[in-house]
């Protein structure tokens, strides 16, 4: 029992500091430092899914653990880091909504969401229920990334945070989805990069820059 | 026993003021190794204390009363904020006397006054440092407030003193707002004691200044005072950052005794030796931001110990009530 307890807080140590990268990310100009932060968060997403296993003692949320190692914290950010070498990409452009007001944004979005979980997370089982709240908060701060970046670099990358929270809501909520499920969405996500780094050469070719408001228009003057 | 616990008072005052160049000395020393130049010698902020106190007072004509005066203000401010933190024992007059929010209050004080003796001459550098100082106090300001209530969440009280005996009760407790509240507190200590991001305290560039440009017109013992109260209050803030974050060996309510008291300083010195190396690599590897993107860094101090409380109300309530 103690020790379960001694996880319990471990593992909403690292939901908080899930939650504080998903701000560095909100916070940070440069694409590489975007990269690295969520290498981060893979590792984080990684040993949190290890305790959870641990304390559950389920084997199947051990190999979802190395599968979140392999793609997210070593193969995702290598495959970004080489395409924003090869675009020469490092900086998004100063984003749509100034970074102290985005911040702001965020902090409601946080408050929304731990309102939002407070009933689902009484209802769950778990021991890690609390942390359903930052999962949702992560989800919701890796839509205003989306939402705020002007580049398609970064967008990509907050897509990447999404899924990343994701994932935690579900080793939170209900220990970990079904291994097929989970094998399939990595699948997905690395499939999901290596289209979208095709796209970035597209964009560029057509448009000479990775800013995605070009995109708005249908026709060009 | 009263005596003795205000002999404790006195001679825990009597340390603070002491080792506070020792504190600023070590910080330059430890930032000189790092980025490969000869350091100074250790005790090179006393050799200059002394320097400055044999030299005579050079004054503005136009300069008032409240120029002379402040930085006996600022220097008494400093003391007394010394002795109101609990860096060695919580059992003492002065710490029981005023909570963190009066604190803060002291702080301020010692801005505002600083501040006014600045524009007091009337030369530009100097009113351009008040106003940059003034505006990243009132940033930095609501950021420490937040951190403190962190605290004062996580343990029910707003004495610093009970804050460490709190958390002498309960050493095993890790609240993830913690986190969030201690590097908010970080990025203002930075911020408030004019070290890198915001301020650069070795610059002779007068247009980047701001705590640099408040000093410019002051000379001789006046400079010492105020030199020696800015090293007391980086080691405040330190202490402050030592009694929310780390108490560890800081003598508690109750547990009497010289050998926890030699205990304390030398945690103390320990902690101090480990928070100057921390506080040189910061600004070794970090750059001074633009001025008008101080906002954006306080801002983001602001947001983390809020972050912070919200944490503590999702996350913390449930695993130790």
């Amino acid at each position: 029992m103690l020790k379960s307890h001694l996880i319990a807080q471990l593992v909403n140590l690292l939901a908080a500091g899930l939650l504080l990268i998903s701000f560095a990310m909100l916070s940070r100009r440069r694409t590489q430092r975007l990269i690295l932060l969520y290498a981060w968060q893979g590792a984080i997403l990684c040993l949190s899914t290890c305790l959870v296993a641990y304390d559950a003692g389920l084997t199947e949320l051990y190999y979802s653990a190395a599968l979140t190692l392999i793609l997210k914290v070593i193969g995702l950010p290598w495959i970004l880091h080489r395409l924003i070498e090869r675009l020469g990409a490092q900086w998004d452009r100063e984003p749509v909504v100034n970074i102290p007001l985005t911040m702001l944004i965020g902090l409601v979005l946080v408050i929304f969401a731990f309102g939002l979980a407070q009933p689902i997370s009484e209802m769950a089982t778990t021991i890690t229920r609390n942390t359903l709240g930052i999962a949702l908060a992560v989800i919701l701060l890796s839509f205003l990334m989306m939402i705020t970046r002007r580049k398609a670099v970064t967008q990509v990358i907050g897509f990447l945070a999404m899924e990343n929270g994701l994932f935690f809501a579900a080793t939170s909520a209900t220990y970990g989805m079904p291994m097929v499920i989970e094998l399939g969405i990595a699948l997905d996500v690395l499939v999901g990069v290596f289209i979208l780094g095709i796209f970035f050469f597209q964009i560029r070719e057509q448009f000479d820059s990775l800013d995605l408001h070009h995109l708005e228009a249908l026709k060009e003057d | 026993m009263r005596e003795i616990t205000l002999a404790r008072q006195l001679g825990e005052v009597a340390l603070a003021i002491a080792i506070a160049p020792l504190f600023t000395g070590w910080i330059a020393q430890c930032r000189a190794w790092m980025q490969n130049r000869s350091a100074p010698p250790l005790l090179q902020p006393y050799r200059m204390l002394r320097k400055l106190f044999q030299k005579d007072v050079a004054l503005a004509t136009e300069a008032s009363p409240l120029f002379r005066a402040t930085p006996y203000v600022l220097f008494g401010t400093m003391v007394l904020a010394a002795a109101i933190i609990p860096s060695l024992a919580t059992d003492l007059p002065f710490a029981q006397a005023a909570d963190a929010i009066a604190l803060i209050g002291l702080f301020a004080t010692a801005r505002v006054f600083q501040s006014l003796a600045a524009m007091d001459i009337g030369t530009a550098f100097g009113t351009m440092g008040a106003r940059r100082e003034m505006m990243v106090g009132f940033l930095a300001e609501p950021a420490l407030l937040m951190v403190m209530f962190n605290a004062f969440l996580l343990y029910g009280s707003t004495a610093l003193p009970s804050l460490v005996d709190g958390y002498a009760a309960h050493p095993a407790l890790i609240d993830p707002s913690v986190i969030f509240a201690a590097i908010a507190f970080l990025m203002v200590l930075l911020a408030e004691n004019a070290r890198i991001p915001i301020d650069n305290p070795a610059t002779h560039l007068e247009l980047t200044m701001i705590h640099e440009a408040m000093l410019l017109e002051y000379s001789a013992r006046h400079l010492a005072l105020m030199e020696w109260a800015s090293s007391l209050k980086l080691f405040n803030y330190a202490c402050v950052g030592f009694a929310l974050f780390f108490p560890w060996g800081i003598a508690t309510h109750g547990v009497d005794g010289t050998g926890t008291l030699l205990l304390a300083i030398v945690a103390l010195l320990g902690k101090l030796a480990v928070a100057g190396a921390v506080l040189a690599l910061i600004e070794s590897i970090s750059a001074k931001l633009r001025l008008f993107r101080a906002p954006e860094y306080l801002a983001i101090a602001f947001l983390l110990a809020v972050l912070g409380l919200l944490v503590h109300l999702l996350l913390g309530a449930n695993t130790h009530a």
